[in-house]
């Protein structure tokens, strides 16, 4: 197991540094691009120009120029913006990962809890009216837009009903761990449950499908005839080996999440997130903070991987070996 | 006969508007093994199944009586035939490879049945299982406890699922078809083991198969099934020797001798199964078809004594083999 563990994560290191360096190239090495004039931002002057191509070594060859960039990024942070005059982009991501992170950790257990509470449910309740109305609460999960949703949540609880029912919704926007748990959790709780309702429809639906299939598995039928309860035999087999798919199929959710996938939910509920991070980089056409918030989301994507193989590998000792 | 262990009267197991089985009746006694045959889709699971309450598809509906130990089975609450299974009755299955869970180790899921039946600590459970999986012929059963069935062969993981089945000392041990997923090597190795255990716990045996050779082998009473009904029942002597029923015949024509001149071709049973609607569910394959084949033949006495047969042919038109 622990040579299984070391031998993923190496992979994943060996990942992420394919993906700086193909990040670097598209950046930094396109043809016909002048990457000096891109980073300094549209109408810059001939000295920032100049700066721009001494700090990054343009006269430099390639790997030189790779080296220096990386540099910039992870050892001295003093990658800068140009267009945002002057800021500095990795305390801006550094900032707004908590706020990413709150967000989708928050989001991520009240999903799972969900999804996996309403998909057992649903496959233990096959037959049963059960099974189609938890489905159909699913499905409405699945099909309202998180931004649309976002906005009527907004509407609703900040404009219409903010002076009856929803007085107690703070205003939008982050309140940090050290305002106390209390305001972290009441300035998310919407935000979460936004975002919580796509994903726990999702999950139902795959959870179900896979307990319906493992409740069919002879394992399932030697585990009844053992005589072990209906409960031990729906929880311990069939819904244990269910888990396994949803298990790998929710690293890869949460990593693209963290990484900015909760983009539209960072900008309807205003968090100042990596996501709207990256948002408003786009929009100004900020290089610099672009390729810093591309490396982040592509290390937590690979991390959140890793992680899920090992996890996985603890679930299923069938892969443990390969 | 002495009390039976387990006595089936007019079992009737019928999906929707199909009925699976239709009447069957058998009786079994402490510590027999009792081989029932039929091809496939004839009812032999499904009858084994209703034996543990293990029929759960919507629609299906149960008849008849099952009484083990004097204890009518059917209509038993959840709970209560929840302790009847897997310690008084265990049942094995024929696929091996799918039979355990996955993600647990054999040893574990031995544990598991001996703990929902017996109060016994965590550790002397797997001992248990230590001890059971050396019974079944594991090797090094001590380290195996805690390979995962994936890491087993076919024929050790049957030994496994074998060992699991014994952990509770059942009276009855069910075995659907244990042998056929295995290769022609492990299957005698499997049926030389249930023979010694046999000999050694007790247990009632139902050995179901469609390999007349098996039955041979370890059969002391033989239930010849067909379009879900019993069409010749009888003790393994009466059956093989004087045959009484065509599709009996028919099944132990297609049996390889392996003594004396080897047939040529095996003589298929001719036309595809199936219960006829009403009448003898073999009419319509039957080479002796005649009048009285329209109307069902039950299961009579044929003056051997314990050997019955569900044909209405005269008895010169029967034939010895
Ligand atoms: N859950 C079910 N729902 C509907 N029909 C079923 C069900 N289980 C079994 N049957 C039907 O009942 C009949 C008897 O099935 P059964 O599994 O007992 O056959 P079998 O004699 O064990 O055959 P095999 O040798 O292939 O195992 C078959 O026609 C089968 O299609
Ligand atoms: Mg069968």
């Amino acid at each position: 197991m622990i040579g299984y563990i070391l031998r993923r994560f190496g992979a994943a290191a060996l990942v992420l540094f394919a993906i700086s360096v193909l990040v670097f190239l598209i950046f930094f090495a396109t043809p016909g691009v002048d990457p000096a004039a891109r980073i300094a931002g549209k109408n810059a002057d001939p000295a920032t120009l100049e700066q721009v191509r001494a700090s990054f070594g343009f006269d430099r060859p390639l790997p030189v120029q790779y080296l220096m960039m990386m540099k910039h990024l992870f050892v001295t942070h003093d990658l800068t913006s140009f267009v945002n005059r002057g800021t500095l982009v990795i305390p801006q991501i550094v900032e707004a990962i908590p706020v990413t992170l709150s967000l989708v950790v928050g989001a991520a257990v009240i999903w799972m809890v969900l999804g996996v509470a309403m998909g057992t449910l649903a496959g233990a309740m096959r037959g049963t009216l059960i099974d189609p109305l938890v489905m159909l609460l699913g499905v409405f999960g699945v099909s309202l837009p998180v931004y649309w949703l976002g906005e009527v949540v907004n509407l609703l609880t900040q404009k219409q009903l903010h002076d009856s029912v929803f007085s107690w919704v703070p205003p939008l926007g982050y309140a940090p761990l050290s305002q106390g748990v209390g305001q972290w959790a009441l300035h998310l709780l919407l935000p979460w449950l936004t975002l919580a309702l796509l994903y726990a429809g999702i999950y139902a639906r795959l959870l179900r499908g896979e307990l319906a299939g493992a409740l069919n598995e002879d394992y399932v039928r030697t585990a009844r005839a053992k005589g072990l309860s209906e409960r031990r035999v729906l929880l311990r087999h069939a819904l244990r080996c269910s888990l396994i798919p949803i298990v790998s199929l929710f690293g890869l959710d949460f990593g693209a999440l963290v990484g900015g996938a909760a983009l539209l939910t960072e900008v309807v509920f205003g968090l100042p997130g990596v996501g709207k991070l990256t948002y408003q980089a786009l929009q100004n056409l900020d290089l610099p903070v672009i390729m810093g918030t591309v490396l982040y989301a592509a290390f937590f994507v690979v991390l959140a991987n890793a992680v899920v193989d090992v996890v996985y590998a603890r679930l299923d000792p069938r892969v443990r070996r390969a | 006969m002495p009390e039976p262990l387990l006595e089936v009267r007019d079992l009737r197991i019928r999906f929707g508007r199909f009925t699976a089985v239709d009447g069957l009746s058998f009786a079994l006694g402490p510590g027999e093994v009792l081989g029932v045959v039929g091809e496939s889709g004839s009812g032999k699971s499904v009858s084994m199944l209703a034996v543990l309450g293990l029929i759960r598809t919507p629609g299906a509906h149960v008849s008849g009586n099952i009484v083990f130990r004097g204890r009518e089975l059917l209509g038993l609450k959840d709970a209560e035939m929840r302790s009847v299974r897997g310690r008084e009755i265990a049942m094995i299955f024929q696929d091996p490879m799918t039979a355990l869970t996955p993600v647990y180790t054999v040893g574990w899921q031995i544990a598991e049945q001996i703990r929902a039946h017996e109060k016994v600590s965590a550790r002397a459970a797997r001992d248990r299982a230590v001890r059971l999986l050396d019974e079944v012929g594991i090797p090094s059963p001590e380290r195996r406890v805690d390979a995962y069935p994936h890491e087993f062969s076919g024929g050790m993981r049957q030994r496994a699922v074998i060992a699991m089945a014994l952990s509770c000392n059942p009276a009855l041990l069910i075995a659907d078809e244990p042998t056929t997923a295995l290769d022609v090597t492990t299957q005698a190795q499997i049926l030389d083991l249930m023979r010694r255990l046999r000999a050694d716990h007790g247990s009632a045996i139902v050995m179901i198969t469609h390999d007349m050779g098996v039955v041979s082998e370890i059969a002391d009473e033989v239930l010849v099934m067909y379009g879900g009904r019993a069409v010749e029942r009888g003790a393994r002597r009466q059956v093989f020797h004087t045959p009484r029923h065509p599709y009996t015949w028919g099944l132990l024509d297609s049996v390889p001798r392996v003594r004396g001149p080897r047939a040529r071709r095996l003589p298929a049973i001719p036309g595809a199964p199936g219960a006829a609607e009403r009448g003898c569910p073999f009419a319509d394959r039957c080479a002796h078809r005649f009048a009285p084949c329209d109307e069902a033949p039950p299961l009579t006495p044929t003056g051997d004594p314990g050997h019955l047969d569900a044909c209405w042919l005269p008895e010169d038109r029967r034939r010895t083999r």
